[in-house]
């Protein structure tokens, strides 16, 4: 065989085998999209019934609470990212990040300290590499995230939150300064084509909702105001029941943001692998094609090799 | 019997819902007993207790809800917990062993020793 033709053929069965990999990761990633969305749609009921508990303890407009209606000047201000762990999902991370970049820009703008709190190992070594300093992170389940991994994640917030910037948290040996509002960047499941990384404010709860409130429109509130005018009885008084709700709000949020993500990064994964699988399989259908001409070649050339060795022992032949 | 609409829901997904007779639950100020046509309440679940719900055709259930909220209204009873479980799910020694380790003063050994308390009265075990 000759060497081009070798060459060729060993280019073929390495990118057979790439292609191997990256179908057999798209398939993975489009079973684990359904997965994911069927957790969205799971864990939708808490989200529900607790906005609504809620709306009904919120009636009461007089409660106070930082995680509520936050502090007089914001000094610092947490953003927490949500990113994958593993890449190979095309551009997931990076607008995740970039997301984040731009609302870090805007709030330092403003004259206000960014605390960074990250989910996910890329953009832990994201920020990492860049030598930003991170307040918190948290990977190894960005792919099929349960509430448990998250729940270290949201007590640190938690805590961070109730202290503000005034004071202090200590969890085991670390400290950490407190924050006064909750910035959450993920990226948006809008269909499995479709992924925007997005901002949004957690905390204080109070302005969060009425900024989602107004972009919404008025398409939402006609349903839950005959929900709102039913009066409860409260155990215990508003005032201790609302520092009881807003965290749990805070990190269904959170938990309900982080379904969704993975829900787009298994999207972006089977996007990304499936766009290298159709590259794989226009490379062996190219190298094939080389490989061919260069096989023909070889024939061709052995043939005329053969024609003219015959003719030259003909012509000597032929003078004796 | 009258009955009602009770339905136990955890962050990560729903857990049951279904007819029952009377929900059983303990916040900070009390025990508390939620028949059919209770006035609308919402309360916050006592750390460490459990939730009693009296099914219609199956046998009563004790749940170890952590981080809980009761909310009562005209058309039914929900009891959110951010994790829950049935009585008969847990694992009895490991929580026994769970209340022995967390006998400190910390808020992190604090919450580990109300939710090893409701699951072992969940399990019903006497602590």
């Amino acid at each position: 065989m000759g060497a081009q033709l070798r060459v060729y053929r060993r280019r073929i069965k390495s990118v057979q085998s790439t292609k191997k990999i990256t179908k057999a990761m798209e398939l993975i990633a489009a079973s684990r999209i359904a997965k994911a969305q069927a957790r969205m749609r799971a864990a939708r009921p808490y989200a529900e019934e607790l906005t609504r508990a809620l709306a009904a303890v919120l009636q009461d407009g007089s409660l106070k609470h930082p995680m509520l209606t936050g502090v007089e000047s914001p000094r610092r201000v947490g953003v927490l990212v949500i990113t994958s762990d593993r890449g190979l999902a095309g551009g997931y991370s990076a607008n995740a990040l970039k997301a984040a970049n731009e609302l870090a820009a805007t709030l330092e703008g403003e004259g206000k300290e960014v605390v960074r709190y990250v989910i996910g190992r890329k953009g832990t070594s994201y920020y990492n590499f860049r030598r930003l300093p991170i307040a918190g992170s948290w990977t190894g389940f960005s792919e099929q995230p349960s509430f448990a991994d998250i729940r270290d994640a949201t007590e640190l917030l938690e805590f961070s939150l109730t202290a503000t910037s005034e004071g202090e948290v200590t969890r085991g040996e670390e400290t950490t300064a407190g924050i006064d509002e909750l910035y959450l960047v993920y990226t948006q499941f809008k269909n499995s084509v479709t992924q925007v990384a997005v901002a949004e404010q957690l905390s204080p709860v109070k302005s969060a909702t009425e900024s989602a409130a107004k972009a919404e429109g008025e398409a939402s509130p006609e349903g839950t105001e005959a929900e709102e005018s039913v009066s409860y009885e409260f155990e215990p008084d508003p005032k201790e029941l609302i520092s009881a709700l807003l965290p749990r709000y805070i990190s269904s949020r959170i938990f309900s943001a982080l379904l969704e993500s993975a829900a787009s990064e298994s999207a972006a994964r089977r996007r990304a692998m499936k766009s290298a699988s159709d590259n794989a399989t226009e490379l062996i259908s190219t190298y094939t094609r080389l490989a061919n001409q260069a096989r023909q070649a070889e024939i061709t050339q052995e043939i005329s090799e053969i024609v003219g060795g015959a003719d030259a022992l003909s012509a000597a032949g032929s003078d004796e | 019997m009258a009955t009602m609409h009770v339905e136990l829901v955890s962050v990560e997904k729903a857990l049951w819902s279904g007819e029952a007779t009377a929900v059983f639950a303990r916040t900070p100020e009390g025990e508390l007993g939620i028949l059919p046509g209770h006035a609308p309440l919402l309360g916050a679940l006592a750390p460490g207790w459990v939730v009693r719900i009296d099914r219609v055709d199956e046998s009563s259930v004790k749940v170890a809800v952590h981080g809980g909220i009761l909310s009562v209204r005209k058309d039914g009873v929900s009891v959110l917990g951010e994790i829950a479980e049935f009585g008969d799910e847990i694992d009895v020694a490991r929580a026994r062993a769970a209340l022995e380790a967390a006998s400190g003063d910390s808020p992190e050994d604090l919450a580990a020793r109300n939710r090893a308390l409701s699951r072992l009265r969940a399990a019903g075990e006497t602590v």
